[in-house]
């Protein structure tokens, strides 16, 4: 029998994966997809917890988080594309320019 | 039963794919491994009687992002594994010690692992509750707090492409 505690059990594992690929990569374009990760696994615990209580409003909730994630990585990339214009390099240990 | 075997492969792909997202050094494909944990994640919500949301996270998610990051990928030719030095440090060691460290948090807060069950709802109104109808009747319904937000989506979209075309412009 598969309960609601298994889902969001497992979708604080995929949120943890997320959090530590953030930490570890130096890559930008990846710390994004984990970004997108942990997107998915709030999005999975949010319709999880919305059949839980039988209700609708779950999903409403993903799609708007779903919008949200799509603008996100347009401007993100963006903004990616225009740092490698001006300096060459993307990795984030290099990339200080905010750093006083 | 089949819900039971179904949920345990997905939940083991999905895991298996995410850490092979984080652990490769490929950034391709680290890519195509978040592809894998997103379909998963659709299959879930198939799972969970969200069949639109699983049909719009194929089609945004494993569909238009993923060519989105890929592209970016390949434009910056940043394919091969070299072309980001990671560095050798402590680093990783210590933030999966501290991710760990956060995920048995997670499981010991509030009641994750003990959910109670609502009454006066019964597994049969599960059903229909992710269809086209359904979403589309509780999204424009004006006793609903959804039509707003859902304007306000369209604007942000608005904004996201006209900030993406300037960021990618070399002179505005």
């Amino acid at each position: 029998m598969i309960t609601t505690s298994h889902y969001l059990v497992l979708s604080a594992i995929l949120f943890t994966i997320g959090v530590i690929g953030v930490l570890v990569k130096r890559n930008p374009i990846v710390i994004f997809m984990c970004v997108e990760l942990m997107l998915n696994a709030a999005n999975l615990s949010f319709i999880a917890l919305g059949r839980h209580f039988g209700q609708v409003n779950g999903q409403m909730y993903v799609i708007f988080a779903l919008a949200v994630a799509a603008a996100e990585v347009s401007v993100g990339l963006g903004i990616i594309v225009a740092i490698f214009r001006s300096k060459e390099t993307i990795n984030v240990d290099e990339v200080n320019l905010m750093k006083s | 039963m089949a819900t039971v075997i179904a949920f345990w492969v997905l939940a083991i792909l999905s895991v298996v794919a995410s850490i092979a997202m984080v652990v490769t050094k490929n950034p391709v494909r680290s890519a195509l491994a978040l592809v894998g944990t997103f379909i998963c994640v659709a299959a879930f919500y198939i799972l969970l009687s969200a069949q639109f949301i699983a049909a719009v996270q194929v089609i945004v998610y494993a569909g238009a992002i993923m060519v989105l990051f890929l592209f970016v990928i390949m434009l910056l030719n940043l394919g091969s594994p070299g072309a980001l030095r990671e560095r050798g440090s402590l680093q990783p060691i210590i933030a999966t010690g501290l991710g760990i460290c956060f995920l048995i948090a997670l499981l010991l807060s509030g009641s994750l692992l003990s959910l109670p069950l609502p009454a006066g709802v019964r597994p049969a109104e599960y059903e229909p509750l992710g269809t086209v109808r359904a979403i589309g009747i509780n999204l424009y319904d004006p006793n609903q707090p959804w039509l707003f937000p859902f304007e306000a989506t369209s604007i942000l979209l608005l904004v996201a492409v006209i900030g993406a075309i300037i960021m990618a412009k070399r002179k505005v």
